[in-house]
């Protein structure tokens, strides 16, 4: 299977070459954030205040990592299921970002907006946390530190594997693969 | 009569989380092996292999295996006669999840209240299910349960004409609309009958059944081998991205219930799936 290799932050040319079912390898900075992180930047928005940072062409993956063991920088840092982000993630991709990182479908709201923003969604293996971790170079934090887990964290990976699932024309490997090996005859 | 001091208590709880979180046991690491075999979508084959490798670093690097470390669950079963020495059983077998989770660099995923959110900070409480049974022996299975999968699980009340072919539809639609979040293969835990809290009991214990064991009374038996295959059918496949491999075991519990209920709960949890045992 054909591998490309990309580099962040991810311009709207590169993101549109990308296509559902591509095999990528992610290099460069990308942030982390989940469920509490999103709830207050929504927060601050609503308050008419800044976000912590400036998301344009950026990549945001869901994760929570373990704590970091003696010796190592970060803990396991597996995906976390996108969809609980659904209700934030336009917000976001109005404001530029350009990708995201996660596991499970995006409803549609989500995608429509990928597609007028030009943004990409990737999946990683779900539950992969120490084989990801691996791939995690430096770690730090730069928002919300109190949300421990859940806080902000610029990291810096090296041939990060993903699968692009959702490509900036809104092709999505959630519908088109199942329909492949789904046996009509029982269901 | 025999008697157990809260502190071995603690350590053997403290010991069983680490361990079930870092090392999975040999039925699921088998039944992946199976399914990684067997997968005819390319993209499925190559995230079942990864899921198996990512067992090799998580045991070599003596680190998670995901980093939801889950809530724990645990089963307790407690003879009559056992004799607890040194303080609470409860405090003990919380303290021990608080210790395992801070020594074993654990993720604390607990908040204290569902509304206010904030974390523990030590993975407690953990939700307790006791049984007291005869003799003086003791056992305690704990079962950290990630919330991926624990938030596609679903529970209905059917009626009793619905019967078999409710139950098959009801398992089915959850496992469609689930697995794709749920990191699968997934593994399904049925709890039929009872009331509605006994139906949930059953649906999480049956997640803790080994990898291939089937229910002993032959109706249920067949209703598994049913709804695994109906369940693989749907090409729903690893992590969601189309196959034939969508789950690995269907692991149905009954009990008694009443005349006018079939009570129906479906656990799944993901492919880690993580039960660790002890007797004392």
């Amino acid at each position: 299977m054909a591998v490309v290799n990309i580099k962040t932050p991810l311009g709207k040319k590169e993101r549109r070459k990308l296509r559902a079912g591509d095999h990528v390898r992610i290099s460069g900075t990308i942030y982390t954030a989940r469920d509490a992180a999103h709830k207050r930047m929504m927060e601050s928005l609503e308050q008419g205040l800044p976000l912590p940072m400036d998301f344009t062409d950026e990549i945001i993956y869901y994760v929570g990592p373990c704590p970091a063991k003696p010796g190592e920088i970060i803990g396991s840092a597996g995906p976390t299921t996108s969809g609980r982000m659904d209700s934030y993630t336009p917000e976001l991709l109005d404001r530029g970002l350009g990708g995201m990182i996660g596991k499970g479908n995006r409803s549609e709201r989500v995608i429509n907006s990928m597609m007028s923003n030009d943004a990409v969604y990737f999946a990683c293996v779900g539950g992969a946390g120490a084989l990801l971790q691996d791939c995690i170079k430096s770690v730090e934090i730069i928002a919300y530190e109190d949300l421990g887990t859940e806080a902000i964290r610029k990291i810096e990976v090296e041939d990060f594997p993903a699968i692009v699932v959702i490509d900036t024309r809104g092709n999505n490997l959630y519908e088109t693969e199942r329909k492949k090996f789904a046996n009509k005859q029982w269901n | 009569m025999k008697t157990i001091q809260i502190k071995q208590i603690i350590d053997n709880v403290a010991e069983m989380c680490i361990e079930a979180n870092t090392f999975l046991s040999e039925d699921m690491i088998a039944g992946l092996r199976k399914a990684e075999a067997t997968e005819e979508s390319q993209n499925g084959k190559e995230i079942l292999g990864t899921m198996l490798n990512n067992f090799e670093i998580a045991k070599n690097k003596n680190i998670p295996i995901c980093q939801d470390t889950g809530m724990v669950v645990m089963f307790v079963s407690f003879g009559q006669d056992l004799t607890i020495e040194g303080g609470s059983l409860e405090e003990a077998l919380q303290a021990g999840v608080a210790k395992g989770y801070e020594e074993g660099y654990l993720r604390k995923s607990v908040v204290s209240d569902p509304f206010i959110r904030t974390n523990t900070n030590n993975n407690t409480p953990a939700v307790i299910h006791y049984t007291v049974v005869p003799g003086d022996g003791l056992k305690i299975k704990i079962l950290p349960k990630g919330f991926g999968s624990e938030n596609t699980s679903a529970l209905k009340m059917l009626k009793p004409a619905d019967g078999m072919a409710g139950v098959k539809e009801f398992v089915l639609k959850t496992v469609e609309t689930g697995s794709p979040n749920a990191c699968a293969p997934i593994v399904v835990g049925v709890g039929v009958g009872g009331t509605m809290e006994k139906a949930a009991i059953m649906a999480k214990e049956a997640l803790g059944r080994p990898l291939g064991e089937h229910n002993p009374l032959e109706h249920i038996e067949a209703l598994e081998d049913h709804l695994l295959e109906a369940c693989n059918n749907l090409g729903i496949g690893p992590m969601g991205l189309g196959g034939t491999n969508t789950v690995l075991g269907v692991n149905v519990e009954v009990f008694p219930t009443h005349i006018a209920g079939l009570p129906v709960a479906v656990n799944i949890t993901c492919y880690v799936n993580r039960h660790v045992e002890r007797e004392f």
